[in-house]
């Protein structure tokens, strides 16, 4: 229904190679990528969003982290974090 | 006591009666004699016997031999007692006398004083000596002895006194040091016995070491073992259709998405300065563009007046390159290859940058060879084609230990140089004799020298069914396709490459099978045919009976019919066989080999003949594999056709493209290694660039250069680069995104014409060109940086660079055909 679009539509956009979504306790919902690169991803970033949640938190307890981008080499990956899910993008950008 | 004739007696009073001689009676001081006779002092002895005084001295009285004797009354005690007797007639007479004389001497002196009277002399006479005490004094001071000596008393036997005695010789050297001593020792009776020592003392505490062992166990993980939690279908579903969910993602979208579009709209991390700096290096200045020569092999036994006709990177090992050679021919000797006989043995070097010297590896011919390839699934396994149209193989495993460590080995052989110069020239008469020639020359047994060790093909085709003239190309199949005798490619799932493409100027194109089912290890019981010793088994039930696969055949355009085989006046060389590799083929081959199966494909003919359906299973055809490909011919036409079989009854399609660029033989043909449509082929006094697809002709050209141009090949680094040999010995670089209408550089090589071109990259840091020349020679050039190293975006450029010329083309070609069209028009007008 309208989760499918919304996934849709950000799978379609230039350049973005998978989508996972995953819950709060870092168990992948929805992905797009093949089952151990999910896992892979989902464990880890799980884990790196919540240090800089509570870093973000520990410094002001009324400020929250919104977005996380890491950029590498290769390709750029996108944490939106949420209270019960996390929405993981992984793009390659323009070149 | 001095006077032996005084007896001092005692007198008794009776004694004294008898003898009247009572003291103070007869006897006084002054009237001190008198004379006893000696009768009555014998009678009173005998009277008195033992009482009588006179019997101490009873023997002296009867030995008196005067008749009286004086008795002295000693009143003075001189003699001890108070009597003394006097037992000598002499003193007797002396003592009564001698007061006379003494008196009368007196008187005598009172009388001379008044008258001189001449006394006689009268001698001293000896007084009896008095003793005054002196004696005592005397016996003190003398010595005397008080211990008594010891008398010892040594005897020895009578007969040894005065025997000769015998003297020995005693060697002064048997003894040690040639010293005899009496050596000293210490005598105990002298030394000191310490009986005191004063010693200090001091309290230490006593220090032990001891340990324990204790039976902590420290917990640590050693391993850990875990899978991930993963929710099962209906839990996904459930969660993927909570609300939750759909919140999230409506909150979460737009954040998403602007991100995702900024990187879309530029690159934030893009780094100008870097990027300014690359193209400013590549585009400015001029570099230094060169070849630099790395070395080049030559031999002289081997290679002398012959050209090389085809030379090889060793797919593999580093630094080992393989060079065929064959006799030089003028041009019209080269047209009419007919099979001279060669004179001396064709071979196959191998040669090694760690020892120009010598080649490694020598693969014996039956032929000259004119071309030849590794196979690329097994470096090991070569392919030449021969001038007579044979097709050979060669084995060479047993051997690849040796090219491996041919760095080693060339360390150690530096010093056997001088051996090896004379064991060649031997060599070079075996050879001599193994090729069949009449010189009368005795077969001579050669040691051959382990580390140049001679290969002898393992597999020959049959002469019947090989080419009729040269084979001018051969071609391994790439390992996932494999062509059927049905003439649809299949797939090889064994991924090994089993099948080679042969061309030559008698127009056809073989197919050659190679069973995968080798047998290398076995031996077989019957021996057709003698193998000499050493050759690998492999494919030896191929030799002398190898025949091809399928054979494909190119005929002349006008020529109608054909069934003949060879007849064709053109001659086609086929340097380019490419395919699409990204399809999947099944695997199939046939047991046994088959008879030859002529498919002939022409160029707008009637169809073909007969074609057997081999007995294949699991075939799978795969549709949409191109098969198409360049031939290029020995006129100078470049023919682009599709070998596929298109069983269509009643007329084949002639799907075939023909152009005439070139006015001379087409030596290369060549597909760009990195793009896929892109071909380069050159031939006699130019080359043309194609792409698949653009059918109105090259989309580059070159101008009419004033050499020849003998050979081409395209960079294996930069995309717009490739080399040409030309007939003077030069290399000209072209560099397409600098010059397209002259080469960017150009090198010379050597002095004569440049038969084969080859690039290697053998390490990101070194790139080869293997250079072959007319002489013999081969030439290895370092190719510098500027050469091996793309720019930034070459690739990119260099495509558009193709589409632009493509796109050029097309409207060229739009612009003559509407000119074409007007001009038409004006005619039909008229």
């Amino acid at each position: 229904a309208e989760v499918e679009e919304t996934l849709k539509r950000i799978q379609a956009h230039k350049g973005v190679v998978g989508t996972i979504v995953i819950n709060a306790e870092g168990i992948p919902i929805r992905t797009t990528l093949d089952n151990s690169t999910t896992v892979q991803y989902a464990g880890l970033l799980h884990q790196l969003t919540m240090k800089a949640k509570s870093t973000v938190r520990d410094i002001d307890p009324q400020n929250d982290l919104t977005f996380l981008r890491i950029r590498s080499k290769k390709h750029e990956i996108m944490v939106a974090p949420d209270k019960e899910y996390l929405l993981i993008v992984i793009q390659n950008p323009c070149e | 006591i001095g006077h032996p004739e005084i007896f001092p007696l005692v007198f008794t009073t009776k004694t004294q009666e008898i003898f009247n001689c009572r003291v103070d009676e007869d006897v006084t001081e002054e009237n001190c004699f008198k004379l006893i006779k000696k009768e009555d002092i014998i009678q009173d002895l005998k009277t008195r016997a033992a009482v009588s005084d006179f019997h101490p001295v009873r023997k002296v009285i009867l030995e008196y031999p005067g008749e009286e004797l004086l008795l002295v009354f000693d009143a003075k005690f001189q003699y001890g007692q108070n009597f003394y007797l006097v037992a000598s007639e002499e003193a007797k007479e002396n003592l009564l006398k001698p007061p006379e004389t003494a008196e009368e001497e007196e008187k005598e002196e009172e009388n001379t004083e008044g008258t001189l009277e001449i006394h006689p002399y009268k001698p001293p006479v000896p007084k009896p000596w008095v003793s005054l005490g002196s004696e005592k004094e005397v016996e003190e001071e003398s010595v005397k002895e008080t211990v008594t000596k010891i008398k010892y008393m040594l005897s020895r036997v009578r007969r040894k006194f005065g025997a000769p005695i015998t003297f020995t010789d005693k060697n002064a050297s048997h003894v040690k040091d040639s010293y005899v001593e009496c050596t000293s020792y210490q005598d105990k009776s002298f030394s000191i016995k310490m009986l005191e020592k004063d010693v200090g003392v001091q309290m230490v505490p006593k220090v032990r070491e001891a340990s324990t062992q204790t039976k902590w166990i420290y917990q640590k993980n050693t391993a850990t073992q875990y899978f991930p939690r993963q929710l099962s279908n209906e839990e996904k579903e459930e969660s993927l259709s909570s609300d939750k969910l759909k919140d999230f993602l409506t909150s979460v979208s737009l954040r998403v998405e602007i991100a995702l579009q900024q990187n879309e709209i530029m690159n934030a991390f893009f780094d100008d300065w870097k990027a300014l700096a690359e193209d400013e290096s590549s585009s400015g200045g001029k570099p230094d563009v060169c070849l630099k020569a790395y070395q080049s092999f030559t031999d002289l036994r081997y290679l002398k007046d012959r050209t090389i006709s085809c030379v090889c990177w060793h797919p593999t090992i580093y630094g080992i390159i393989a060079v065929s050679a064959r006799e030089q021919l003028s041009y019209e000797k080269q047209v009419n290859l007919s099979g001279t006989s060669l004179l001396q043995q064709s071979v196959i070097l191998f040669w090694s940058f760690f020892y120009p010297i010598h080649p490694q590896l020598m693969l014996e011919c039956p032929e000259d060879i004119y071309c030849f390839q590794f196979s690329p699934s097994d470096p090991n396994i070569i392919a030449g084609g021969c001038i007579n149209g044979q097709v050979v193989l060669w084995d060479i495993s047993q051997h690849e230990e040796k090219l491996q460590n041919a760095k080693t080995v060339a360390d150690g052989i530096q010093m056997t140089d001088v051996n090896m110069v004379n064991a060649s020239v031997l060599k070079t008469f075996q050879y001599n004799c193994m090729s069949g020639l009449k010189r009368g020359k005795v077969r001579i047994q050669v040691n051959k020298a382990k580390w140049l060790p001679l290969v002898r093909y393992c597999a020959v085709s049959s002469i019947e069914y090989s080419h009729k003239k040269t084979v001018t190309d051969i071609h391994w199949l790439p390992d996932s396709s494999e062509e059927k005798q049905v003439g649809a490619t299949s797939e090889n799932r064994a991924e090994i490459c089993v099948q080679l493409v042969t061309c030559s100027p008698d127009g056809s194109v073989l197919f050659w099978d190679i069973p995968a089912s080798k047998l290398p290890e076995q031996v077989k019981e019957k021996e057709n045919f003698y193998m000499p010793p050493a050759v690998p088994d492999t494919l030896k039930h191929l030799d002398i009976c190898w025949k091809p696969l399928i054979k494909v055949l190119y005929t002349n355009i006008e020529q109608k019919d054909q069934v003949d085989t060879a007849r064709t006046p053109q001659e086609f060389c086929f340097p380019t066989l490419s395919f699409f590799q990204q399809i999947m083929y099944l695997y199939c081959f046939p047991e046994k080999m088959r008879s030859l199966n002529t498919l002939e494909v022409l160029d707008r003919e009637s169809p073909y003949t007969e074609m057997s359906t081999p007995s294949s299973k699991n075939l799978k055809v795969l549709e949409n594999i191109t098969t198409d490909f360049f031939v290029g011919t020995e006129d100078g036409e470049i023919v682009y056709s599709d070998w596929k079989m298109e069983i269509d009854s009643d007329s084949i399609k002639p799907h075939a493209q023909k152009y005439t660029t070139h006015t001379e033989t087409i030596n290369t043909l060549q597909r760009s290694p990195f793009f896929k449509d892109i071909i380069l082929s050159v031939g006699g006094r130019s080359f043309a660039i194609w792409k698949e697809g653009v059918t109105n002709g090259p989309i580059l050209q070159s101008s009419c250069s004033a050499g020849r141009n003998t050979v081409g090949h395209w960079s294996l680094a930069r995309p717009g680069v490739f080399f040409i040999g030309r007939d003077d010995g030069n290399i000209d670089i072209w560099d397409l995104l600098k010059k397209t209408h002259e080469p960017s550089h150009f090198q010379n090589i050597s002095e004569s014409v440049i038969t084969f071109i080859s690039p290697w990259i053998a390490s990101p840091k070194q790139h080869f060109l293997a250079v072959s020349d007319d002489l013999g020679v081969l030439h290895v050039l370092e190719i510098c940086q500027t050469l091996s190293h793309p720019s930034r975006n070459e690739h990119a450029n260099v495509l558009d660079y193709f589409e632009r010329e493509a796109k050029y083309l097309k409207y060229c070609e739009q612009e003559y055909q509407e000119f074409q069209a007007k001009t038409e028009l004006k005619w039909n007008g008229r």
